[in-house]
């Protein structure tokens, strides 16, 4: 009898032998803040102490609406863990300098208690909170959303997005705005506190790719299928469209980056990923080209964060043990 | 004599209260049931269209309820649908004149959404559910309770919606340092606050059943 008990009391029941990396959520969490940091400090010097004040109201009433949700609905509270302080500062990349303090903090009561604890907290919300809290400033108070200070300006001289300029002035050529690919590569024009200097996200980025908090996958679909997308269909026709403007101009960056890699938020594999980045960047195309409103990246995003679990259920990894081909998707 | 009709009376009132206050607490249309959405998210972006739709939808509700129950034994079972759309639709369209010839501005408001009460579950659901099983003096009852509960529904989210959206309430301005968020005249506005409210009243109701 190869079953007998004799023979199975031999093997003793315990955990699999699994490796602990020495990760944790709030490890994760600090390093992608402190990652983001240099962009919020070119953010300050760009658009003077404002922004910084912007940025701290942010992150506190982050974290204390997280607290007294948690504290009402007798949970452990957990705001040690970064997240909250994560989506305030995101949130406020990706204000305008210029609003009044209330818009931060409504904006972050939004996203804490709308947006995420009302799914449940951490790990549970559908929607990236700072983008959804965006999007809904956006929406209700469009006069202080789109309003953007000048860079080095204290004054409150208002000026135009690169991207707005595209949209509403018709101005096809980035000489005739005025600016340079430097001055967007280094921050230098009208636009939200964190999304302005790319050359310090980009830091920040390769910082948390180094360290493989982030995947290359949905950043860089995202950033090409923009990139390429407008350039195949520029405005003056096919194949005249300027790929390094539709890469600087806007939050491309730091949507790309921060926001799409979002861990809650987005697909589970490699090529859920993948899939996500090239529906962001296409979404994102269609939205600068057709739509409404001169940036479309965090619309994009939200909008693909819905799809997260469909994209989920159609690139399931193969079962191990089974034949290649045969089992891709579980039946 | 008087004491047995006194008593029958007073039980009798007691069922009709329970039918109709039943429609307004524990099986309201948008909050109990979660039927009839569609005008609730639509047209609720001011008190006074949530009032006028609330009361809409009540006559209808009245008309097609009493005229079904009275005709109960006299519809087929098996042609049931057919029967109570022709009838609800009568009620719609005499509604929909009504307004347009004493409330024009009311029409223009509510817009496609007075024509819609023919297919709104409310209507139907009591239909089907009561009104075709039920005696006149209780589907008239059932009715009643089910449209101020309604009404009072799509009033409480109308007013919400309108004071944050737009600062007012049924048109008069409350505060003036007070800067409203457009977002809740608008369509996500409805389906974030009916989301939340309904939330709440499951809160409540699940507190109350869980100190029982």
């Amino acid at each position: 009898m190869p079953n007998s008990p004799s023979k199975e009391s031999h093997f003793v029941v315990s955990a699999g032998a699994h490796i602990h990396s020495g990760e944790s959520v709030p490890k994760i969490m600090w390093t992608v803040f402190l990652a983001l940091l240099p962009a919020g400090a070119c953010g300050v010097i760009v658009f003077g102490f404002a922004a910084l004040k912007v940025m701290l109201i942010s992150v506190a009433s982050c974290l204390i609406t997280e607290a007294l949700i948690q504290k009402l609905s007798h949970k452990k509270i957990s705001i040690h863990d970064g997240s909250a302080a994560l989506t305030g500062l995101l949130l406020a990349y990706n204000l305008p300098s210029g609003v009044p303090l209330w818009i931060p903090v409504i904006g972050s009561i939004f996203a804490i208690a709308v947006c995420k604890q009302a799914f449940g907290g951490l790990g549970a919300n559908i929607f990236n909170p700072a983008l959804a809290a965006r999007a809904f400033l956006l929406v209700s108070w469009p006069k202080y959303m789109t309003s953007w200070p000048k860079p080095f300006n204290v004054d409150g001289v208002t000026s135009a997005t690169p991207l707005m300029m595209m949209k509403e002035a018709h101005v096809f050529n980035i000489s005739q705005m005025g600016v340079s690919y430097m001055d967007l590569f280094m921050g230098v024009r009208g636009g939200c506190i964190g999304e302005v200097c790319i050359f310090a996200l980009i830091i920040g980025a390769i910082y948390l790719l180094w360290k493989r908090y982030i995947w290359y996958q949905t950043p860089l679909a995202f950033i090409f299928t923009t990139g390429i997308l407008s350039w195949l269909f520029g405005a003056q026709g096919f194949m005249t469209g300027d790929f390094l403007f539709s890469i600087l101009s806007g939050g491309l960056i730091l949507g790309a980056f921060f926001m799409a890699t979002d861990y809650v938020t987005a697909p589970l594999t490699k090529r859920g990923r993948l899939v996500f980045g090239v529906a962001c960047g296409g979404l994102t195309f269609i939205i600068r080209k057709f739509g409404g409103y001169p940036e479309g990246v965090s619309y994009a995003i939200l909008m693909m964060n819905a799809a997260v679990p469909l994209i989920d259920r159609y690139v399931r990894p193969r079962r191990y043990g089974t034949q290649i081909g045969t089992d891709a998707r579980a039946k | 004599m008087y004491e047995i009709c006194a008593y029958l009376c007073n039980k009798y009132m007691g069922i009709l209260f329970k039918e109709f206050t039943k429609g307004i607490a524990m099986e309201n249309p948008i909050f109990g049931l979660v039927l009839g959405l569609c005008p609730a998210l639509a047209v609720s972006t001011s008190a006074a269209n949530g009032i006028g739709m609330g009361i809409a939808a009540t006559f209808v509700l009245l008309g097609s309820n009493i005229i079904i129950s009275a005709l109960r034994k006299f519809i087929p079972d098996e042609i049931r649908i057919p029967c109570f759309i022709v009838i609800i639709a009568t009620f719609v369209t005499i509604n929909e004149m009504v307004l347009k010839a004493y409330f024009p501005a009311l029409n223009q408001a509510l817009g496609i959404y007075v024509p819609l009460i023919v297919v709104n579950c409310i209507v139907l659901g009591r239909v089907e559910a009561f009104a075709s099983k039920r005696r006149v003096l209780d589907s008239l009852f059932d009715a009643l309770g089910m449209g101020v509960g309604f009404t009072i529904a799509l009033c409480f989210i109308a007013a919400l919606r309108e004071f944050l959206g737009a600062g007012k309430i049924l048109g008069i301005s409350l505060l003036s340092g007070f800067e409203p968020a457009a977002m809740f005249v608008l369509a996500p506005g409805a389906l974030l606050t009916l989301g939340l409210l309904i939330g709440l009243v499951n809160y409540w109701q699940f507190k109350k059943t869980d100190s029982k």
